[in-house]
């Protein structure tokens, strides 16, 4: 772990599983899974202050996995991933997030929800006006504020 | 090291400071303004980014001990259900607001002979209705008249468009028979006074990088300047001081480069919100004055309110405007006044909300447990995402002498000056008002049928609005502040923020607080011949 590094190895390779059951790829919907390595890069690009509560949640899975995630057959993996959410921990929480974060802003996964992958500003987005004539009932109101 | 005197050193340079300032400067005193934060910069807002979401978590949090920049002030609120947010810095907490702008109802202004509960304040409604205007005019308001729900006024906007969201939710209220109407905001629909439009970025409450969202830095700030008021940023007072008379002789700050300065002044004004400014005056404690400057009730941080929110959401089939609009669409005073038959006395607003954007939509939905893990990820997410609307009870706290800022024994901010400390509790009628504000936010979803419901009650992170700290009154006995915001026991000190309300209403309060501002101020102007008197 250094400071370009967050991560410890084993701790870069827990993450990548781990993120990868949280968000599997699908070939229905044709995105990449959280474990995808460019996501995988941005997390750690950009773990930032997020960078402790990640590694305690991290220390926690591998507690409960008793080895690295990946080298777990299917059942062991899914009942480590699942206790682990199911400390309800800040960490835990922190560790989901930044995994949800990184995963929802790439291209590819913001394109497949039928957005476009940039950022609000300078170009907006455009708002209907709707129907104004909805109102009508309401204007037909009586005032009924309370007169002090 | 000390410095001329000025005439009016005004503290906090956010919404009621802003306000406050520009008000006196055709006075042609000298008026200066010491503010901790520092003037913000458009092109960094986090809507210009791909983090945009992101960093609502990071650097652009609500919450001040997240955010933990060296401008803002670290606050032990482990005791209360609501945690405080803020923003500090030239504009305040107009930075970083939804910019949703009701005003207070007159009814509001008289609940103790209305009601029977609190207190009435010694001002009303229309007292304060020419400076609700004028303040509309400067902030730049857009709105809708004719609202059967409310006091009739003028915006000098358009509303902004209902949407998709707009449209799904003034149905749904017109099946319900219940009243809805387009908010008032202060978001620029037209251009507006040197502000370019709103194009929809949707991004609003963390900072607007178009500038269409009013905050006092685009508003207020550069009038006040070009009429000769003097803005200091990164400038942190520590305590106000006294003379041999007991009148406030100036305050020592912190500059830029970390050094101690005395400043001294002719006339205080604090503008430095409801935990602020209480904060500033306990931390102002003198032999004199040894429970805290213009303390002699003993009500210097009690009487906190920061208005409890009931928040519902859920999801429809229709697609909604999500995350592509201004995120506060519509209001509700069908609850707002009191009908003692729902079980409490006074009432809410709904705040109607139109959806959130992707990030925020997976975050908020796998913590309440409905996106799971797994292969299910995917669909599920795609049902949720761009289909979920809000409502929020906005409820009246009432205020209670338990529910107070005081001076934290240990934490202190990056100059080593006290931090305040927060107890709070949600009281009784607040919240049975919550629960209501719950189910009928669960009918309005109900008649869209609506699925997947979830509810934050209150809102965590939803301290927004921080009341009551330093009330006004006539009575000095019951109130820190008399009619027009004179300290009582301090006569060339003024409070002019949020801590003034007596009680809080149930809307969002900064168009009340910037009223009530240059309300103040104009009182100032009236009395300049014998304003210590």
């Amino acid at each position: 772990m250094t400071a370009d590094t967050p991560l410890t190895g084993r701790q870069t390779d827990d993450l990548r599983a781990i993120a990868g059951m949280i968000i599997p790829a699908s070939a229905a919907f044709a995105v990449p899974g959280a474990d995808d390595p460019a996501i995988q890069a941005d997390i750690l690009a950009t773990l930032g202050r997020d960078a402790a509560p990640v590694r305690t949640a991290l220390d926690r899975l591998a507690h409960l996995a008793g080895a690295p995630l990946a080298s777990l057959d299917p059942a062991r993996r899914e009942a480590a991933a699942a206790a682990l959410r199911e400390t309800g921990s800040e960490a835990v929480a922190t560790l989901t997030r930044v995994v949800l974060q990184c995963y929802y802003r790439d291209d590819r996964v913001v394109r497949s929800l039928g957005l476009e992958p940039r950022p609000p500003y300078p170009r907006g987005h455009v708002l209907e006006d709707g129907d104004w004539s909805l109102l009508d009932p309401v204007r037909a109101r009586p005032p009924f504020w309370r007169r002090a | 090291m000390s410095s001329d005197p000025v005439d009016v050193l005004i503290i906090g340079a956010g919404a009621s400071g802003a306000a406050v300032a520009w008000s006196l400067a055709e006075t042609r005193m000298h008026i200066l303004c010491l503010e901790q934060g520092g003037w913000t910069n458009p092109a960094a807002y986090p809507s210009v980014g791909r983090d945009w979401e992101a960093r609502f978590w990071g650097d652009y949090s609500p919450s001040p001990n997240i955010r933990g920049r060296a401008e803002d002030y670290p606050i032990n609120d482990a005791n209360s259900p609501i945690k405080i947010v803020n923003f500090n810095g030239v504009g305040g907490s107009t930075i970083f607001y939804t910019a949703h702008f009701p005003r207070l109802h007159p009814s509001d202004f008289r609940v103790r002979s209305l009601d029977g509960i609190a207190d009435d304040w010694p001002v009303d409604y229309d007292t304060l209705a020419p400076f609700f205007a004028e303040n509309d005019r400067i902030m730049g308001v857009s709105g809708l008249a004719g609202d059967p729900g409310v006091p009739e006024r003028t915006p000098p906007m358009p509303p902004l468009a209902l949407g998709r969201s707009g449209a799904l939710l003034g149905q749904a209220m017109n099946r319900l028979g219940w009243h809805w109407w387009p908010s008032d905001t202060t978001v620029a629909t037209v251009d507006y006074e040197g502000r370019a439009r709103c194009i929809n970025l949707g991004h609003c409450t963390p900072a607007c990088a178009q500038g269409a969202k009013a905050s006092t830095d685009i508003t207020y700030w550069p009038l006040a300047q070009r009429a000769g008021v003097e803005l200091r940023p990164h400038c942190r007072v520590r305590e106000i001081t006294t003379d041999e008379y007991g009148m406030a002789a100036g305050v020592v700050y912190y500059d830029a480069d970390g050094r101690e300065q005395f400043q001294p002044a002719h006339v205080v004004v604090l503008a430095c919100n409801g935990v602020g400014t209480p904060r500033l005056l306990l931390n102002s404690a003198s032999a004199r004055s040894p429970s805290g400057l213009a303390n002699s009730s003993g009500l210097v941080g009690k009487n906190l309110m920061l208005h409890p929110y009931a928040q519902v959401y859920g999801y429809v089939a229709e697609a909604t405007d999500s995350n592509r609009a201004p995120p506060t669409c519509l209001w509700s005073k069908e609850f707002y006044e009191t009908d003692t038959s729902r079980g409490f006395v006074r009432g809410y607003t709904i705040q109607f909300g139109r959806g959130a954007g992707p990030v925020m939509e997976a975050v908020t939905s796998e913590a309440k447990g409905i996106l799971p893990w797994g292969a299910g990820h995917h669909a599920v997410f795609r049902r949720l995402n761009g289909h979920r609307l809000t409502m929020s009870a906005i409820c009246e706290d009432l205020p209670e002498a338990h529910n107070r800022v005081t001076l934290d024994p240990e934490l202190k901010d990056s100059h080593g000056i006290p931090s305040p400390r927060i107890d709070y509790t949600i009281g009784d009628n607040t919240a049975r008002m919550m629960e209501h504000g719950i189910a009928r936010a669960k009918d309005i979803l109900g008649a869209m049928a609506a699925t997947d419901i979830c509810v934050n009650s209150p809102i965590l992170y939803g301290g927004w609005h921080l009341l009551g700290t330093a009330r006004m009154g006539a009575d000095p006995e019951r109130s820190v502040v008399n009619e027009w915001g004179r300290a009582h026991d301090v006569k060339n000190l003024f409070i002019v923020d949020g801590s003034l309300f007596v009680t809080s209403g149930g809307v969002n309060p900064t168009s009340t607080i910037q009223a009530l501002a240059l309300y103040v101020a104009d009182q100032m102007k009236q009395r300049l011949a014998n304003l210590f008197d």
